[in-house]
């Protein structure tokens, strides 16, 4: 079965924010779309930490080798929304 | 040999949120002990405590911060940024690798790590934070203050308990000497949260008395344990010439002396450390106890320490033979930010030249032979001060 999951990047911001809080002049409301992480203020544990809600806010499972090829929130929402694994019932 | 100076002092205790809040509070003996407010207390036989109230993190602390760090780092940053800010020097200035950070800590960012432990218990792995990997550290306000201010020298934590607020300044001084030309140091401690406070009642030696202003009496016959609080005082050293130099606008005093001493195992039945460490520490200083003018106490509250503390310092200086005070008792003892704390009210009370009160203890047990400052303080105008600190064995 496909995964009926849509994540937008408002749904993306909100998480980040959340989990990871928002660098200091950084505006993630702004063009942030195909802006690196790293340019945002996120290293890994601030990535592992949002893809760690995004995991258990949706349901599903994102890949650790497929998250490393995820720089940027285009990329990363890509991911989510084509091959985000819904864990099957049972 | 060189010479270490405060010049930045940074403030975040139960009575006082920033350094000149806390000591007109101090003076005018306002006690910030109250039933503890922080968790249901129902369960356990001790409920007053010394709670930091009106802290408003994300007015200190920057958005990136707030889910990585726990309330004492909060605290501690917070302080640190006092502090720095209180010494006038331009960071910028200064080189990376010249200035250190040496702080105290006890049982690390307990109430973080409770909260990521129900988590993992309660609702899976999944559930805990990544940033319990370092958060709940005992090293971890060192580390956050050293980042965010980026201050790449000699830095570490020390853990000894009550007396790691002095260890660490102690410990300051020494980078200092060895070519450190500022070291941020002290202590900023919280751990009022159920895995704080169930070691603490295991030690035997917390106060159970419900009424806040009659829980915590050290050197009074109706001494009945200690209340704990939380917070505690970031301070800067820094090395004098170099203070001098980059013309610090100003010096709260020098951090003359420092001594530290291991206590016998008590089947040898010999006395404690307490008065070879405060002999040293003033030999250190090149002073003679004639020399101390006020004595910051340990004030442990239990009636057997009190007796020892009482005995150390009466030993050294005669019965009734230096002002004594325990400005704790409106604090309650703040684990690793306590002997901070008292640093930083040490230096205060050199500053304006007068001594701040012990709160509700209405007169010392006799026997002890203190002349214990009570009620209100006491303008002797104090050149010099001792702080007597002691870790629960």
């Amino acid at each position: 079965m496909s995964a009926a999951t849509t994540v937008t990047l408002a749904d993306l911001t909100r998480m980040l924010r959340e989990s990871a809080g928002e660098e200091e002049g950084v505006d993630l409301d702004g063009d942030v779309l195909n802006v690196s992480f790293d340019d945002l203020g996120y290293d890994s544990l601030a990535m592992l930490q949002v893809i760690g809600q995004i995991q258990r806010e949706y349901g599903i499972r994102l890949p650790d080798e497929a998250i490393a090829h995820t720089d940027t929130p285009r990329a990363l929402l890509t991911l989510i929304n084509t091959i985000g694994e819904v864990p099957q019932a049972g | 040999m060189t010479a270490a100076v405060v010049t930045g002092l940074g403030v975040a205790a139960p009575n006082g949120l920033g350094t000149e809040a806390f000591w007109k509070a101090t003076l005018a003996g306002q006690s910030a002990l109250a039933p503890l407010t922080r968790f249901d207390t129902a369960q356990y036989p001790s409920v007053v405590a010394g709670e930091v109230k009106g802290f408003v993190a994300e007015e200190h602390i920057p958005s990136r911060l707030m889910p990585q760090t726990d309330h004492m780092t909060r605290l501690a940053l917070a302080a640190a940024d006092w502090a720095i800010g209180d010494t006038g020097a331009d960071l910028r200035q200064l080189p990376e690798y010249g200035m250190g950070v040496v702080t105290a800590a006890s049982g690390g960012a307990v109430e973080f790590g409770q909260r990521e432990l129900e988590n993992l218990w309660s609702k899976g792995k999944e559930y805990v934070s990544a940033y319990q990997s370092f958060a709940w550290f005992y090293a971890v306000n060192t580390g956050q203050i050293s980042i965010r201010h980026k201050m790449r020298g000699p830095s570490g934590v020390l853990l000894t308990e009550q007396a790691g607020g002095i260890d660490a300044v102690g410990h300051a001084r020494r980078h200092v000497r060895k070519g450190t030309p500022l070291v941020v140091s002290g202590g900023v401690d919280a751990a009022l949260c159920p895995w704080g406070w169930v070691p603490q009642i295991a030690s035997g030696r917390m106060s159970t008395v419900t009424d806040p202003d009659r829980a915590y009496l050290p050197f009074s016959t109706d001494a009945c344990g200690y209340v704990v609080g939380e917070g505690g005082a970031i301070v800067v050293l820094e090395d004098a010439s170099s203070a001098r130099k980059r013309g610090a606008s100003r010096v709260y005093g020098e951090v003359a002396g420092y001594a530290a001493t291991m206590d016998p195992a008590p089947v040898t039945g010999r006395p404690s450390g307490l008065r070879r460490a405060a002999e040293n520490a003033i030999a250190d200083a090149g002073l003679t106890p004639r020399g101390i003018d006020v004595v910051f106490a340990d004030a442990a509250g239990v009636p057997e320490l009190d007796q020892a503390e009482a005995a150390a310092i009466t030993g050294l200086f005669g019965r009734r033979g230096v002002p004594v005070t325990a400005p704790k008792t409106m604090t309650g003892r703040l684990l690793a930010g306590g002997a901070a704390l008292d640093v930083a009210t040490a230096l205060l009370s050199l500053r304006d030249g007068v001594i701040p009160p012990t709160v509700n203890v209405r007169v010392p047990a006799p026997a002890y032979g203190l002349d214990l400052v009570t009620g209100q303080p006491r303008d002797t105008n104090p050149r010099s001060a001792l702080i007597l600190c002691r870790t629960d064995d």
